[in-house]
C-alpha cells in the first residue's frame, strides 16, 4: 500500500522543528508500523538525508522504549497496543499519517520523535521501590499476600513506564504512571512500612518535574497499552490525602 | 477543588428544593416563606458566608489549577483526536465553570442583591417578602428564561463530571460502589438542572 | 595459558560455604574509596550494582537504554527456577544442579552451576520482599508451575511477564541505591571500549548517545553485564539493541571469549514473514503442552491447512519421539521443524515454517478452556499475524533466542583480565551447550545478588591501597584515541549501502550455516563470506549525519562492526568442535536416528578464544571440565 508521511523533524532540543512530508510506496501491509519506519529509514539513508530517529528497543510491547504519537493518538489507533506491536493493516491504503513526538514539558524532545523521559526516573528514585538490602530479606513464604491484592499489585506493576499517559492527557499529568507504581506497593503489605514516604516524596518530585494536575478525563488509562486502570489514580489520591493527614511534620 | 466542588453541590441541592417550592400550587406562599427563612436565619446566613468563600476557593483553584496544567505542554499535536479517548466536557470543564460564571452573576445581581440588598420587593398575602412574583416576573421575558435554561445544560455537563470527578480526586474508589456514586452523580446532573430548567419553561407555559 | 577455573576444594555442596567464610573481604570504610563501573542494568547489571552500592563501594552504572528499566531481562516471559521444594515434590538444591547440567548436555562447570542452585532460594526471597507481584495461591502463599525438560515444579512466575517484574524489582533496588548517591547512573550511554593499564581492567570509555561526547570513566573493577549477542544472527527474538560490543571490545583486549558457538534456538516463534522484517517475537514454549506440531506429507502443498486431510498430515515430533511427543526439548523440535521445511514440506507463504494446531485441544477442552490457558498468547498472535488460531492453525518457525557463549570467567566470575568480571548471559558459565527455561532469570540474579558481592571483594580487597585510579594516563589516552579514530573512520567511509543491508548480509550467512545445524563445509564457507562482508563493510558502509549528535545509524554501525568479527569467531568455533552438543548440531556428528552425537572423550572442555589481532585467527584454549558428581550420559527422548 501507498502512504503519506507526515513526520516531526527536529534537529536537537533547542531546534524549533517541524514536519516533513514523504512518500511511501510499496508498504506491506504484515509490517508493524515500526518496520514500516524502518522502510522509511532505509529509503532516507539512500536518499542522503538524515534518518528519522525515534525510540524503539525489544519490538514486543514490553520495554516501554517506542513513543510516538500517530495521527493524535499515543502509540496508534489500536486499543492495549504499543507502537511496536502495531499492525500496518490497520491503515489504509493512500491515508496520510501523521508522526508526533510525545508532547509534554516534562518530556523534552530530543531529536525528531525522541523524548527525554528522565523525569520518570527521578520520580521513581523519590520513592518507587521497598528498602530491603539485599541478603535481608525474610523466607519468601513468611509474607503470606491475599490472592485478589497480589494480582490487583501485578495489574499496577504492569506499567511499562513509556509514558504515554502523560502524552495522552490534556494536562501532561503522570498521575497514571504514579499511582500505577505507588498502588503496586499500597496493595502488598511489603510495602507498607514506607508507604506515606512514599506517596509524599513521589508526588513531589512528580510536580517539581512540571506535570499537569489529573482532572479525571480519563484519557491516560484510554491510551495506556497496557491498559491500566485510572483506579490507580484513586488509589494515590488515597494514598496522598491519608499520608498528608497522618505525617507528622517534624 | 473537590471538597468545595462537593460544598457546592449540596448547595445546589437545597436551592434546588426550595425552588421546586414554586411549582406548588399556591401562589408561591410557601416557597416565599422558605426563602424568608433562608435570607433571614441567622445560621444560614453564617454558611452563606462559607458558601461565598467556597465559590471563591473553588473558582481561584480552578484557574491556578488551568494554569499549571496549560504549562505543562506549551506545544500542543497536530493531530488530534482527543474525542476518541475522553468526554468532551471532561476536558472543558473550565469554560464551563467560566460560562456558569457569568450566568451567576446575571443570576445574583437579579435575584439576590435585590432580595438581601434593596427593598425593591414586595410582600405576599402572608407578609412575607415576594421572591414568587420576582420570579415569576423574570421568567416571563422569553429571552431571559432561554438565556437561564441554556445556563443548566451547561449546569448539567459541568456537573456530570464534576459530581464523579469529585469522589475520583478524594480517592474514593471501590469495584461495588462507584458505579454507584457514578450512578447518583448522572442522576443528580441530569434532574437538579432540569428541575432549575423547569422553572422558566414553567413560568413561561403559565403566562 | 592455562585457564584456571579457581572452583574451591572440598566436596561439591560444601564448596560455596566455604568460599563464603574464606573469602577476603573490604572493610566498610576501604569500600567508600573503591569505584566499580557496571556496564548494563539488567537482571544481571542493575542487581549487581544495586548490591556493590548497598555494600558501600562508589558504583558507576551505565546503560544504552533511555531507562534502566528497558533491558532486555524485560521481555523474557515463563518464570524463575528455585529450588523451594514448596510442593513437596522430591525437589533438591542437588536436583536443580542435576537437571542444569544434563540439560547443558554436560558442558558446564559443576561447582558453578551448583552454586547457582544454591542461591536460587534466596532470589526468590529477595524479591518477594522487594514487592514483586509473583503468582499466589488462595493460601496467599506463592505459587508455582512446571516448565520444560524437568519432572519438578519449580518455577515461580508473574503471569507471563516475569523477567519484567523481577527486573523492575532489580530496577527498584537500583533507584534506591541512586537515591542514596551510592550508584551515579548513566543512561543513553553506550561502553565503547574498555581501558587496561598493567595488565588490570581499570576503566572504560563510553559514548554519550544523545551528545556524541567521548568519556572517560576509571574505576577499580568493571563488571560486564551486558546480554546476549544473538543479534548477530540480525533476525533474534533479542530487542534492537541487544549487541555484543561492550564483550566484544574486552575479549580484543585481552579477555577469553568461552564457547562462542552456543547458540539457543527456540522452537516457537513467530516465523518471518517478509524482506522489512526487523526482529522475531516468542510465543511461549508452553503452547506445545496442547498444540500438535505438523506439516503435510507432500511436498510444496500449498493448500489451506483446513482442506488438508487428517491423514496427508505429519505429526512429525509424535511420529519421531513417540514418547515426549510435541513436548521434546527446545533443540530437538528446532531441528525437526528445520528438517521438514528443508524437505520442501514448510508452509506459510514462505514455506519457512509448521503449523502448531489447537483443533484437536478445542475439541477436547472447549474453547473456554484453551482461552483461558492461552488467550493472551493467541491475541499476542492475533495482533502480530491478523489470523485467529481459534479457528486456523498457528505457524510457528525457530528462532535465535540466547546466548550460551560468552566471556570466559573463572569461579569469581571473573574474566582473565584481572578486575574485569562478566555477569549473567554475557558470560559463558552456568548453561553449557544449552539452557533450560527459567533458567536465564535465575542465573543473571543469583551472579548480581548474591555471587558477585561475595567474589569480587576477593579481588578488591588487594586495591585498597591503589588510590583513585585516574582517568588521565596515557592507557585512557589510547583506549579513548582508539575510539576516536574508529568513530572517524566509520563516518569517512561515505559508501552506498546502510548499515542494516550489512547486518541482514551477515546475519543471513549466519542462520544459514551457523544456525540450527552446521557442518563443516558450511562454516568454512561462512568465515570465507563473513570476511568478504567485513571488507565490503569497512570500505562501503554509509552513515548519515555526523558523530557529534544522536545519531541511531552510528550507534548500529559500530555494533555491527563487532558482530562482523564476532560472527567469524562463531563459525571457527563451531567448525573445530567436532561434535554435538545441545545448541550446537553438527551434521556429521549425529546418532543413526539423527539425534546429537556428543563426543566426550575430545571435547569435554570449555573452548576459550584469545584474540591475537587484526589478521591474525584468535587462540584457542581448553578448560577441561572435571564431573566429579554426575555421570556423563547420551539424552534420549523417544
Amino acid at each position: 500500500m501507498r502512504l503519506t508521511l507526515k513526520v516531526w523533524r527536529q534537529k536537537n532540543k533547542s531546534d524549533k522543528g517541524g514536519f516533513e512530508t514523504y512518500q511511501l510506496n510499496n508498504v506491506d501491509t504484515h509490517a508493524s508500523f515500526l518496520e514500516m519506519m524502518d522502510v522509511l529509514n532505509e529509503q532516507l539513508v539512500n536518499e542522503n538525508k538524515i534518518p528519522v530517529a525515534f525510540d524503539h528497543d525489544c519490538r514486543e510491547g514490553i520495554c516501554g522504549a517506542c513513543s510516538m504519537v500517530i495521527n493524535g493518538r499515543p502509540h496508534g489507533p489500536l486499543k492495549g497496543t504499543t507502537t511496536c506491536q502495531l499492525h500496518m493493516r490497520h491503515f489504509h491504503d493512500g491515508e496520510t499519517v501523521t508522526i508526533e513526538p510525545f508532547r509534554a514539558n516534562a518530556f523534552p524532545v530530543l531529536k525528531d520523535l525522541v523524548v527525554d523521559r528522565s523525569s520518570f526516573e527521578r520520580i521513581q528514585q523519590a520513592g518507587g521501590y521497598i528498602s530491603v538490602g539485599t541478603g535481608s530479606a525474610p523466607e519468601a513464604n513468611n509474607i503470606p499476600v491475599n490472592k485478589v491484592d497480589a494480582e490487583k499489585a501485578f495489574d499496577s506493576a504492569a506499567c511499562i513506564g513509556c509514558g504515554a499517559c502523560v502524552a495522552a492527557c490534556k494536562n501532561g499529568s503522570a498521575m497514571l504512571f504514579v499511582g500505577a507504581k505507588v498502588s503496586q506497593y499500597a496493595l502488598l503489605p511489603q510495602g507498607h512500612p514506607e508507604r506515606n514516604e512514599r506517596v509524599l516524596n513521589m508526588v513531589a518530585v512528580m510536580d517539581e518535574e512540571g506535570f499537569g494536575g489529573c482532572t479525571n478525563t480519563g484519557a491516560c488509562e484510554a491510551e495506556c497499552p497496557k491498559e491500566i486502570s485510572v483506579a490507580n489514580i484513586m488509589r494515590l489520591n488515597r494514598e496522598y490525602i491519608s499520608a498528608k493527614l497522618s505525617v507528622e511534620k517534624e | 477543588m473537590s471538597l468545595t466542588g462537593l460544598f457546592l453541590i449540596s448547595f445546589l441541592l437545597v436551592h434546588c428544593s426550595i425552588n421546586a417550592l414554586m411549582f406548588l400550587n399556591d401562589d408561591g406562599l410557601l416557597f416565599n416563606e422558605a426563602a424568608h427563612f433562608m435570607a433571614s436565619n441567622i445560621l444560614i446566613r453564617t454558611v452563606e458566608i462559607f458558601l461565598f468563600l467556597f465559590l471563591i476557593i473553588h473558582i481561584l483553584q480552578s484557574v491556578a489549577i488551568t494554569r499549571q496544567n496549560m504549562k505543562a505542554r506549551t506545544i500542543s499535536y497536530a493531530g488530534s483526536s482527543a474525542t476518541a479517548t475522553s468526554k468532551w466536557y471532561s476536558r472543558s470543564m473550565g469554560i464551563l465553570g467560566a460560562l456558569i460564571l457569568v450566568f451567576l452573576v446575571i443570576h445574583l445581581k437579579d435575584f439576590f442583591i435585590p432580595s438581601r440588598f434593596t427593598d425593591r420587593l414586595g410582600f405576599d398575602s402572608n407578609g412575607t417578602p415576594d421572591m414568587y412574583s420576582e420570579v415569576k416576573m423574570a421568567f416571563e421575558n422569553p429571552a431571559y428564561a432561554m438565556i437561564y435554561i441554556l445556563s443548566m445544560i451547561v449546569l448539567a455537563y459541568h456537573l456530570l463530571h464534576g459530581f464523579q470527578s469529585a469522589f475520583r480526586s478524594l480517592g474514593i474508589y471501590h469495584k461495588k460502589y462507584t458505579p454507584v456514586i457514578e450512578f447518583l452523580g448522572t442522576a443528580f446532573s441530569i434532574v437538579v438542572p432540569a428541575v432549575f430548567a423547569a422553572m422558566p419553561i414553567f413560568f413561561l407555559l403559565k403566562k | 595459558m592455562a585457564l584456571d577455573s579457581k572452583i574451591p576444594s572440598g566436596p561439591l555442596g560444601e564448596k560455596w560455604s566455604r568460599y563464603k567464610s574464606s573469602v577476603k573481604l573490604v572493610n566498610p570504610a576501604n569500600k567508600k574509596k573503591i569505584d566499580i563501573i557496571v556496564i548494563g542494568t539488567g537482571l544481571a547489571g542493575a542487581s549487581a550494582a544495586a548490591s556493590l552500592g548497598e555494600l558501600g563501594y562508589k558504583v558507576k552504572a551505565f546503560c544504552f537504554q533511555d531507562s534502566a528499566r528497558r533491558a532486555h531481562s524485560i521481555a523474557a516471559q515463563g518464570g524463575i527456577n528455585a529450588a523451594k521444594n514448596y510442593r513437596n515434590d522430591g525437589d533438591s538444591v542437588y536436583r536443580l544442579f542435576y537437571d542444569t547440567i544434563k540439560g547443558g548436555d554436560y558442558r558446564s562447570r559443576e561447582g558453578n552451576v551448583h552454586r547457582l542452585a544454591e542461591v536460587s532460594v534466596n532470589i526468590i526471597d529477595q524479591c518477594v520482599a522487594q514487592g514483586v507481584p509473583f503468582a499466589r495461591e488462595y493460601s496467599g502463599l506463592l505459587d508455582n508451575r512446571s516448565f520444560g525438560g524437568v519432572q519438578v515444579s519449580r518455577t515461580f512466575y508473574a503471569r507471563g511477564q516475569t523477567g519484567q517484574q523481577l527486573l523492575l524489582g532489580a530496577y527498584s533496588a537500583l533507584n534506591r541505591q541512586v537515591k542514596e548517591k551510592s550508584v551515579e547512573l548513566f543512561t543513553r550511554h553506550e561502553m565503547v571500549e574498555v581501558v587496561i593499564e598493567n595488565g588490570k581492567a581499570r576503566g572504560v570509555i563510553v559514548r554519550d548517545l544523545v551528545t556524541g561526547e567521548i568519556q572517560r570513566h576509571a574505576a577499580h573493577a568493571v563488571v560486564l553485564a551486558t546480554g546476549g549477542y544473538g543479534n548477530v544472527f540480525f533476525l533474534s527474538t533479542n530487542a534492537m539493541g541487544c549487541n555484543t560490543t561492550a564483550i566484544w571490545k574486552a575479549h580484543k583486549k585481552g579477555a577469553f571469549f568461552g564457547n562462542p558457538c552456543f547458540t539457543q534456538i527456540h522452537p516457537t516463534c513467530i516465523p518471518v514473514h517478509g524482506e522489512y522484517q526487523s526482529k522475531l517475537t516468542l510465543m511461549s514454549e508452553s503452547l506445545r503442552n496442547d498444540g500438535r506440531v505438523w506439516v503435510s506429507k507432500s511436498k510444496g502443498d500449498k493448500r489451506k491447512p483446513q482442506d488438508i486431510p487428517e491423514e496427508e498430515r505429519d505429526y512429525y515430533l509424535e511420529r519421531k519421539y513417540p514418547s515426549f511427543g510435541n513436548l521434546v526439548p527446545r533443540d530437538i523440535a528446532s531441528r525437526a521443524a528445520k528438517e521438514a521445511c528443508d524437505d520442501g514440506r514448510g508452509v506459510g507463504e514462505t514455506g519457512m515454517a509448521v503449523y502448531l494446531d489447537f483443533a484437536d485441544a478445542i475439541k477436547k477442552y472447549g474453547k473456554d478452556t484453551i482461552s483461558a490457558r492461552y488467550g493472551n498468547l493467541f491475541e499476542m498472535y492475533e495482533k502480530i499475524t491478523g489470523e485467529d488460531p481459534y479457528t486456523t492453525p498457528m505457524m510457528i518457525y525457530p528462532a535465535v533466542h540466547y546466548t550460551m557463549g560468552g566471556l570466559w570467567v573463572d569461579y569469581n566470575l571473573m574474566t582473565n583480565v584481572p578486575g574485569m568480571y562478566a555477569t549473567g548471559e554475557c558470560n559463558f558459565s552456568d548453561h553449557g551447550a544449552n539452557r533450560l527455561g527459567a533458567s536465564a532469570l535465575m542465573q543473571g540474579l543469583a551472579d548480581g545478588y548474591f555471587v558477585l558481592p561475595y567474589t569480587i571483594g576477593d579481588y578488591l580487597s588487594g586495591e585498597i591501597l591503589t588510590g583513585k585510579i585516574k582517568s588521565d594516563s596515557p592507557a585512557f589516552d589510547e583506549a579513548e584515541k582508539n575510539v576516536r579514530e574508529q568513530i572517524e573512520k566509520l563516518m569517512n567511509i561515505k559508501g552506498t549501502k546502510s548499515v542494516d543491508y550489512y547486518h541482514r548480509k551477515l546475519g543471513k550467512v549466519m542462520w544459514d550455516k551457523c544456525g540450527m545445524a552446521r557442518n563443516a563445509k558450511g562454516l568454512t564457507e561462512a568465515i570465507e563470506e563473513i570476511k568478504r562482508i567485513k571488507t565490503e563493510f569497512w570500505s562501503d558502509v554509509k552513515i548519515p549525519g555526523t558523530a557529534n549528535e544522536l545519531n541511531p545509524e552510528l550507534e548500529k554501525a559500530i555494533r555491527v562492526a563487532d558482530f562482523i568479527e564476532l560472527g567469524e569467531l562463531m563459525c571457527r568455533d563451531a567448525l573445530h568442535r567436532e561434535e554435538s552438543c545441545g545448541g550446537h548440531f553438527r551434521s556429521e556428528f549425529q546418532t543413526p536416528d539423527g539425534e546429537a552425537l556428543r563426543n566426550d572423550d575430545k571435547f569435554a572442555y570449555v573452548g576459550a578464544w584469545e584474540y591475537k589481532s587484526e589478521n591474525q585467527p584468535q587462540e584457542l584454549h581448553k578448560e577441561e571440565l572435571v564431573f566429579e558428581s554426575v555421570h556423563l550420559t547420551q539424552r534420549s527422548y523417544k
